[in-house]
């Protein structure tokens, strides 16, 4: 298939950006949206012309690096998937895509397509793990844990960390991402002993990152690419009230 | 030189206690006067991180993606082994160290395996305490399930992506030790050479990705836990970024590569769709427990249905060549990767593969969820059978999976000593960067298992023995010896820009992916690897003439980050190649045509070849000499492996 790209150019985080138009031809449908992408750059650089910049690495869909804003959509139009295990059988001949990197204040464009998501980083050092140090814990099978928590906490823990939860949003609120972490620390027994500190620090952390607030219009629920669920964010405010309520830090 | 394995003395099972003993401790306040470089933040790298910054000394982690979650551990799919014996099925130390070293066809050292057997136990208690959310039983316990090569139960999991929940059990473990303080992190940082001061490795040359400026970073160690080589291929289960060029730059500044050629082709991957392709998927081993493999008994049906002129279902149960339940029946088609891997290869190579390549072989359901049904099969395999599905397009609890090998898993890597340190002081190697624990070829869920015994339980007690020896003076990174580094590094990238050549770095990196499979793959002979040693030459020759590598060093430039890659690739392949050409005998992952048995297995010399082949670099282009380090079994016999 024939298609025509328009891409997000930007050289670095202090210049301005904009889209570019790319015909690409013979396109296979059964590559990878990323393999498109491989393409196009090999044609790039047999012209002598600087190559689009993305992010990628696994393309198995778990690193979570690949980031691309496809039409408007978080990691292109297929639900549950993301850009790397997006194959272009989902685009037709003549389709015109437009290409954009995420867009949200707390993740700047480092170049092109490539945005910067240390924030992520800094909000799990705000508290996203359990304070015991290697060695003398206790045997696994000493802890048990109800099989529906360990399924419900396994749920949240599979957030692959992407962003594509505040590309969505219209406010880019962080809230799915950080409320995974916590509720999965806040389900399992191992978790419980700081679960308020976290739950506070967590957020703070996310409020000094600059994401916008959450207005549960459930954007970021529909487009993660793992299926990560709208009832962590009410177990999160939960979390976060029965903190306050006691907190010595108010 | 002569290498010493610092094999302590003493009973097998004895060892690593009485070494933890007697290695010499560094008192908790003065850790704190003590740095320590890690690359790498995969499994290795951030559980060597996060305890070393636990244990008070300061440390500086460095990655190239964005975030350390994002290192390829995080794709690995089954589990990680551990000699619980919580199933109550007869596993013990013992059984998975025999295993081990059976697996990897007797080219381990006893002593590391076993170690590794001791502290699997371990890990699972560290990762449960971090919140990690292993699949459990009703009762609350942890769940197992049995892997390849093994005939009893001892693999832990988390659905099919155990090395997700792993890595961020150890990425939170890093996390903490960042917000103290402890570890500073170093993202989209990539290390481009060791510096060495009076012999000793006393820090790394850096380039950081996004403003391409070349930076050094001085300490009292360095620890390299930076994976594995597979990408030599070009088309693996690796990920786009994974290289091999901190252990290489390393390797040309004097450390040690050990069995390069003993590379692991894991039998169940997606086959390849077109020339296009940029990686291959892996589809998790756990599924030869439920799938069939098979491929149609003769020539003439296999070729019928690649025409399209018969469907499977067209194919009757006694047309089906079920060739591993055949040949192995008491694994089935739970025998060990390479065995599986080297099957297909056969079946294929004999003229009765499926699909439009003919290079595929099926992997059934079918039966499976006739007996279990389907919503069993998918709480099972969910996730892989749909990531199956968005890659071909096709229904696998419909019709049969088509599967075949691809490359996966290096066991070779730079040589370690029982400490893991290589043979340059103060440069230590962890995960799969280092050769030590898998001999010849890697059980499956056994990974995991080394990358967090390293970086839990064994560096953090081996790196203290070296350090309680090494001054707290600390080497200014305006030393000579930094100065030539970055030199060295601003040269090799000035000459990768000044190219300015016709072919691509990819075009470069494909063909010689091409060579490697073709001569270095799953079967080798010492006729073709002569003939890939003069291909590779000729490449590296044209890469360095011919190139293109468009921008500058001083932006983020991922061409120039690949060409970094692919140029040291370019090295190594040849050094694979020499270490194929050099052991005339079959071992694991590693079989040559001229060395197996009349029932095609791996034949093995060990009167000649029971030894780590460790090879010292003379140049590029010029030889490389080889040093032996004797592999000594003392407590497991030496016996043909068999899985019939």
């Amino acid at each position: 298939m024939d298609l025509t790209l328009k891409i997000w150019r930007q050289k670095d985080k202090n210049s301005a950006g904009q889209l570019v138009t790319y015909p690409l031809m013979n396109i296979s449908p059964d590559m990878s949206f990323l393999e498109m992408l491989d393409v196009l750059n090999e044609e790039l650089l047999v012209k002598g012309e600087d190559p689009v910049a993305f992010d990628h690495d696994c393309r198995e869909g778990i690193c979570g690096m690949c980031s691309l804003f496809i039409n408007g959509r978080a990691h292109g139009p297929e639900r549950g998937t993301t850009t790397c295990q997006l194959h272009m059988r989902h685009f037709n001949h003549g389709d015109t895509i437009t290409i954009e990197p995420w867009r949200a204040a707390a993740f700047p464009v480092h170049k092109d397509l490539i945005v910067d998501r240390s924030a992520f980083d800094r909000i799990q050092q705000a508290g996203g793990y359990v304070s015991v140090n290697t060695g003398g814990v206790p045997d696994a099978n000493e802890i048990a844990i109800p099989k529906t928590i360990a399924d419900k906490a396994f749920d949240a823990a599979t957030c692959i960390g992407c962003g594509a939860c505040v590309a969505a949003c219209k406010n880019a609120s962080a809230m799915l991402f950080v409320s995974a972490k916590v509720s999965q620390l806040a389900m399992l027994p191992q978790g419980k002993v700081e679960r308020k500190t976290r739950v506070e620090n967590m957020v703070a952390q996310m409020d000094v990152e600059g994401f916008g607030a959450c207005s549960n219009t459930g954007a970021c629920a529909a487009e993660c690419p793992v299926g990560i669920s709208l009832d962590n964010i009410a177990m999160m405010n939960m979390e976060y009230l029965g903190a306050k309520a006691s907190s010595e830090n108010i | 030189m002569i290498l010493d394995s610092k094999i302590p003395e003493g009973a097998l099972a004895e060892k690593w206690d009485k070494h933890k003993f007697n290695v010499k401790l560094v008192n908790p306040a003065n850790k704190r006067k003590y740095d320590i470089i890690v690359v790498g933040t995969g499994l290795a790298g951030a559980s060597a991180a996060a305890t070393l910054g636990e244990l008070g000394y300061n440390v500086k982690a460095f990655c190239f993606q964005d975030s350390p979650r994002r290192a390829h551990s995080i794709a690995a799919q089954g589990g990680i082994n551990a000699a619980k014996n919580y199933q109550n099925d007869g596993d013990s130390i013992f059984r998975l160290f025999y295993d081990t070293i059976k697996g990897g066809d007797y080219r381990a050292r006893e002593a590391n395996v076993y170690r590794l057997a001791q502290v699997s136990v371990d890990i699972i208690d560290q990762c449960v305490a971090q919140g990690v959310p292993f699949a459990r039983e009703y009762g609350g316990l942890l769940a197992n399930r049995s892997f390849g090569g093994a005939q009893v139960s001892r693999t832990f999991y988390a659905r099919g992506q155990t090395g997700q929940q792993l890595l961020l059990g150890a990425y939170s473990a890093l996390n903490r030790q960042v917000a103290y303080g402890k570890v500073k992190m170093y993202p989209r940082t990539e290390m481009l050479d060791l510096v060495m001061v009076d012999g000793k490795a006393r820090g790394i040359v850096v380039r950081n990705l996004i403003t391409g400026k070349i930076e050094s970073h001085s300490a009292h160690a360095v620890v390299l836990a930076t994976g594995g080589y597979g990408n030599v291929f070009f088309l693996s289960t690796n990920a786009m970024g994974s290289n091999a060029t901190a252990a290489w730059r390393a390797h040309k500044k004097g450390a040690l590569f050990a069995n390069p050629c003993f590379t692991q082709i894991h039998p169940t991957c997606i086959p390849v769709s077109g020339d296009y392709q940029s990686k291959l998927t892996l589809m998790s081993e756990s599924l030869r427990n439920d799938g069939r493999v098979w491929v149609p008994k003769t020539v003439e049906i296999a070729q019928r249905l690649r025409k399209g002129e018969i469907k499977i279902n067209d194919i009757k149960e006694e047309d089906r060549d079920y060739y591993l339940e055949r040949k192995y029946p008491a694994f089935g088609n739970l025998v060990p990767r390479d065995v599986a891997s080297r099957n297909a290869k056969l079946v294929c190579d004999e003229g009765r593969g499926v699909g439009s390549s003919g290079l595929a072989v099926f992997l059934d359901f079918a039966d499976a969820i006739k007996r279990e049904g389907q919503p069993a099969i998918a709480a099972k395999y969910g996730n892989l059978f749909e990531m199956y599905a968005k890659i071909t397009d096709e229904n696998p609890y419909e019709s049969p999976m088509r599967i075949y090998p691809a490359v996966h898993y290096t066991m070779g890597g730079l040589w370690v000593d029982y400490n893991l340190m290589t043979n340059i002081p103060g440069l230590y190697a962890t995960g799969e960067c280092n050769f030590s624990d898998h001999g010849a070829n890697r059980l499956g869920a056994s990974a995991l298992m080394q990358g967090l015994a390293d970086g839990y339980f064994v560096i953090p007690y081996t790196i203290g023995d070296y350090l309680a020896q090494t001054p707290y003076d600390k080497v200014s990174t305006d030393h000579p010896a930094f100065k030539e580094a970055e030199q060295n590094v601003m040269g090799i990238t000035q000459r990768l820009l000044s190219i300015k050549g016709n072919r691509t770095v990819d075009d470069f990196h494909k063909a010689l992916g091409q060579i490697m499979w073709d001569y270095c793959g799953m079967a080798r002979n010492a006729e073709g690897l002569q003939f890939a040693k003069q291909e590779i030459r000729k490449l590296r020759d044209e890469f360095w003439q011919n190139v293109k590598v468009t921008g500058v060093n001083e932006e983020l430039n991922q061409t120039l980050e690949k060409a970094h890659r692919v140029a040291d690739f370019l090295e190594l392949g040849e050094l694979m190649v020499d270490d194929a050409l050099h052991r005339n005998e079959s071992c694991g992952g590693h079989f040559r045509e001229e060395y197996q048995t009349p029932e095609n297995e791996a034949l093995r010399d060990d009167e000649n070849f029971a030894y780590v082949a460790a090879w010292e670099f003379t140049g590029t282009g010029n030889q490389p000499v080889l040093h032996k380090e004797e592999l000594k079994f003392e407590n497991v016999k030496l016996t043909q492996r068999s899985y019939k």
